[in-house]
């Protein structure tokens, strides 16, 4: 062993000591992150956890009362008492046509301001995506004022419309066959300036290069859109999409309930299982009814959404939850 | 480019400006029905219905409200008070268990990260959380029954996350090196670094708690802890609201007959809801953000 090899060993156990020495003393820290962290793991036993145990109640006759184990165990009667009535099929339904309708309605149309957002300028494209925000800023109830100031039976703006022209009022309130257009409205009229925001970012990412090369060759406004814009925004589109899908058997509590002012002629054409589920837990005290339901809706939930992320995994995994 | 292409372009940014004021003017046109039915004289409104324009201008409505201003000023209180005390809460819970969580070096931070994930695919639902809140916690009709239930979602965590993720690890360590503890770490240099994403995540949890009803709607029964968006929907019950008020009403020795009615509840809608809509838009930059991270990871 020559000098400069047992030097350079003593050098190396010095400092695979201090290595240890560093990396105990970065490791101590464990416990302490532990202590930042407890306040939100317990936060979230409590809520999250807790509740996910809760959901027993769906399989008891739950009496408030007698809490949830002093009440008795019913099986799946609750399950039964639900999907036999006709609701659980209406509801059901409608839960997912509202969804997919409004889904294609609104990538359409925010495809189509996205686009030409994309053709004014920059400044005047502010503009105009301020004013479509503001929607956005504004709660249900809110839009249930507003949404009354049209539909009023008596002195609405559109009733009055109507009458000026010599028609007969209409009973906006009462007649199902409007809501699903009027919730399309209302809906649209809330998301359309984020939905816009969202593929107008992904147009503006887009190479300019691209559409350099398309102007050189002498292709149309429109023949960039369907060639360039369209396909580039593809990815986006469809992780949005699987997104939606995941989301699927969830609905908006706020806009069918209250744009429809809860009016019980309209539960048929309006309903979703989020609003089932609140009236008969707040309004009829079907309680375990509604426990089941809510179960029944966070199930399916949970598999959409294992499957929606799994897809997008194999899409882009960036973009994937886990 | 020749000149017929030039114009043709011309003629095409015009129809585009043609679709986005039309656009725009859809969009705003509920926003001025309401504010010109509240600016009606009632009898008007009775006998022209409501328009874009008031076909008799009045302030009664205003004045009726103004003079009675406990309920509304009440209801600012409450949803001030949640908004503040929320936001403060929900941003130390979410930041102190994102950095956590950020730390490569960190023990537990898989088996953490899973824990907290795992709780945006399943959730027990309505029913017991409802029992939880009431039954367990007796929550109804308290101002946390609205506070708690929003403190924490996995949503802020991960945006959080991701911010406190780039700050560089030699920080930390030299730090550490200096003989500074996690907590003194945490707080005197993780939060002043991640003020842009404080502020950011700070501004969309003040706008979702100013904005809370469905908590209001389940626990909110009692009429000292109405927040703003829960007097509005008492408001839409206008018999609700006038019954309360009667008090009011007669100690001003006015003929509930000649209340008005109609826009005295348009001009509360305003005065509950307006205030924000002019501040909101200011910081729409920072809900772009913080709403591009919710709907693309959820």
């Amino acid at each position: 062993m020559n000098q400069n090899e047992a030097g350079a060993r003593i050098a190396g156990i010095a400092e695979a000591k201090k290595g240890k020495a560093r990396r105990k003393l970065l490791r101590s820290g464990d416990k302490e992150l532990s202590f930042l962290a407890l306040p939100a793991v317990l936060y979230i036993f409590v809520f999250s956890y807790l509740t996910m145990f809760g959901v027993i109640i769906a399989f008891k006759n739950y009496r408030y009362d007698r809490g949830i184990w002093g009440s008795e165990w019913v099986g799946l009667q609750n399950f039964k008492f639900f999907f036999i009535s006709e609701k659980a099929f209406i509801v059901t339904r409608n839960t997912i046509l509202y969804n997919v309708w409004f889904w294609i309605v609104t990538t359409f149309c925010a495809l189509l301001v996205a686009v030409l957002l994309n053709e004014i300028s920059r400044k005047w494209s502010k503009y105009y995506q301020t004013v479509m925000f503001l929607p956005t800023f504004v709660s249900w109830i809110v839009i249930m004022f507003l949404v009354q100031m049209f539909l009023d039976h008596d002195n609405g703006f559109v009733n009055r419309l109507i009458l000026s022209m010599g028609g007969e009022r209409i009973r906006w309130y009462l007649e199902p066959a409007y809501w699903p257009f009027i919730l399309t409205l209302a809906h649209l009229w809330k998301s359309i300036g984020f939905s816009a925001l969202v593929y107008y970012a992904g147009i503006v990412a887009i190479d300019p290069s691209y559409y350099e090369a398309a102007r050189m060759d002498g292709a149309t406004r429109f023949q960039m859109v369907r060639k360039i814009t369209i396909p580039m925004l593809a990815p986006l589109i469809t992780i949005l999409l699987i997104m939606a899908i995941g989301s699927m058997f969830r609905g908006d509590f706020g806009l069918h309930y209250f744009v429809s002012n809860n009016s019980p002629l309209l539960y048929n054409t309006v309903d979703i299982i989020d609003t089932f589920v609140y009236r008969a837990l707040a309004v009829s005290g079907d309680t375990s009814m509604a426990a089941a339901v809510g179960l029944y809706q966070s199930l399916v939930g949970f598999v959409l959404v294992v499957a929606a992320n799994y897809t997008v995994r194999k899409i882009n995994e960036e973009n994937s939850l886990w | 480019m020749n000149a017929a292409a030039l114009s043709d372009r011309k003629a095409g940014n015009i129809v585009i400006h043609l679709f986005f004021i039309l656009l725009s003017i859809g969009i705003v046109a509920p926003f001025l029905l309401i504010v010109s039915v509240s600016l009606t004289d009632e009898k008007a409104l009775a006998e022209f219905g409501y328009r874009f324009f008031p076909s008799k201008f009045s302030l009664v409505a205003y004045d009726f409200v103004l003079q009675t201003p406990g309920i509304v000023l009440r209801a600012y209180g409450n949803t001030i008070f949640i908004t503040a005390a929320g936001t403060v809460l929900s941003l130390l819970l979410t930041s102190m268990v994102a950095y956590a969580i950020s730390r490569r070096d960190y023990k537990w931070r898989v088996p953490l990260t899973v824990y907290i994930f795992f709780t945006m695919l399943f959730s027990g639902g309505l029913v017991p959380f409802y029992i939880l809140m009431t039954q367990y916690l007796h929550l109804k009709d308290s101002l946390w029954a609205i506070i708690l239930p929003g403190m924490l979602s996995p949503f802020y965590v991960l945006i959080m996350k991701g911010f406190m993720g780039k700050i560089p690890y030699e920080l930390i360590e030299s730090a550490k090196v200096d003989g500074a503890g996690e907590w003194r770490i945490f707080f005197r240099m993780i939060l002043p670094l991640s003020t842009p994403a404080l502020a950011t995540l700070g501004l969309f949890i003040a706008f979702n708690y100013w904005n809370e009803w469905f908590n209001a709607l389940l626990f909110i029964d009692d009429d000292r802890k109405v927040p703003l968006q829960l007097l509005l929907v008492r408001i839409m019950n206008t018999l609700d609201f006038l019954r309360n008020n009667s008090k009011y009403i007669q100690s001003l020795g006015l003929d509930m007959s000649q209340l008005p009615d109609e826009s005295m509840r348009m001009a509360l809608v305003i005065l509950v809801a307006g205030p924000m809509m002019f501040v909101f838009p200011f910081f729409q930059k920072y809900f772009v953000q913080g709403m591009t991270v919710g709907s693309l990871k959820g």
